[in-house]
């Protein structure tokens, strides 16, 4: 791709960035969504979180963990432990960060 | 169905605007180690830097730029990149439902200015603070309040990341903080046991179905997630939960 072709591409990403983060919004009529749907919404944040980060913690190049020497399970047991006791988020952040970067340089994990 | 709530004073001198601001300060931590890795990648990439920076000030959507990186780079076909792109917003799409009771009302113009910054994270910490779907004033003020800390922590630290490039070591996993500031909003909401449940499932589907193209896996699970928690909501004796009506 050419520089001009580029950011051709990436003005298109913008207008799909707006497209799609509004889509439901921008029409003036009430869409005719069914009930049961608009109640189900309530489960689609979490259940977008929970879809990102199942894989990113359970799996490697697409498989399941197959070893207990992961950084990344350690991480994830020292944020959630942090956070019911605190209930921070911040708290939880830097406490998951701190050992998955120890057991990553430390212990080459 | 056209107006606009009338502002008596400016969106920042609000109350809600800092109460949106500091509620997102709690996240910002994960969207700036985010946002620094996909500046890292994107310098790794080979787009040039210029390209890059338009990138992140314009398209705003972290995953999405990283799907559509090495299609760009790669000389891919322009509607494939868009394709992809598509793809990987589709969980917006679902988003923007959720989100159309709170801003069904203002003008058009101002709908896409909300939409376009209707990121991930505002969305679920925005429906944490309001979880009853009917327009109030205070949520334009507390959302705006949220925006003013996310754009920049996420903007500012991609920057870094374009500009420093390989000398930042990704390797020792401060990338990760990003899952841990999503892992840390979902146990915010898991409320109660549908809740509880909708997530095991969703994570379930999402590395069960983790081999389908463009990330499509995430709105299978959404949709398994979906079905779930009504089912779930059917067959429990009623309990105080929201409920969900026409705001108009």
């Amino acid at each position: 791709m050419t520089g001009w072709e580029a950011a051709i591409a990436i003005i298109g990403l913008a207008i799909i960035t707006v497209a799609t983060r509004g889509f439901f919004l921008y029409p003036e009529r009430e869409l005719p969504l069914p009930g049961w749907l608009k109640q189900g919404l309530r489960y689609a944040p979490l259940a977008a979180l929970a879809a990102v980060i199942a894989p990113e913690v359970l799996m490697t190049q697409g498989h399941l963990l197959t070893t207990a020497r992961d950084a990344r399970l350690y991480a994830v047991a020292a944020a959630t432990a942090y956070f019911f006791w605190r209930r921070g988020i911040l708290g939880t952040i830097v406490t998951g960060t701190a050992v998955m970067v120890t057991l990553r340089v430390g212990l080459g994990w | 169905m056209s107006r606009s709530i009338p502002a008596p004073q400016p969106v920042w001198r609000h109350p809600e605007f800092g109460n949106g601001a500091r509620d997102m300060v709690g996240v910002s931590l994960g969207i700036a180690a985010w946002g620094l890795v996909t500046g890292v990648a994107m310098a790794k990439s080979g787009l040039p830097i210029p390209l890059a920076v338009l990138m992140s000030l314009l398209v705003f959507a972290g995953s999405a730029q990283l799907a559509a990186l090495p299609l760009i780079v790669a000389g891919a076909p322009i509607w494939m990149v868009w394709a992809i792109a598509l793809c990987v917003n589709l969980r917006f799409v679902i988003f923007s439902a959720a989100w159309r009771p709170y801003f069904v009302h203002f003008k058009r113009w101002q709908r896409m200015a909300l939409g376009y910054f209707t990121a991930d994270l505002n969305y679920v910490v925005f429906m944490k603070r309001f979880p009853e779907p009917r327009p109030a004033p205070e949520q334009i003020p507390y959302f705006w309040g949220g925006v003013a800390v996310n754009w920049p922590s996420w903007q500012l630290p991609t920057m870094i990341g374009l500009a420093l490039g390989d000398s930042i070591p990704t390797e020792w996993g401060f990338g990760f903080a990003g899952i841990l500031a999503l892992l840390g909003l979902l146990y915010s909401l898991l409320n109660d046991h549908a809740s509880r449940l909708a997530a095991v499932i969703a994570s379930g589907a999402a590395i069960a179905t983790v081999a389908l193209p463009l990330k499509l896996n995430v709105v299978v699970a959404i949709a398994a997630a979906i079905v779930a928690g009504l089912l779930i909501d059917h067959v429990t004796p009623r309990e105080a939960k929201p409920i969900v009506e026409d705001a108009t």
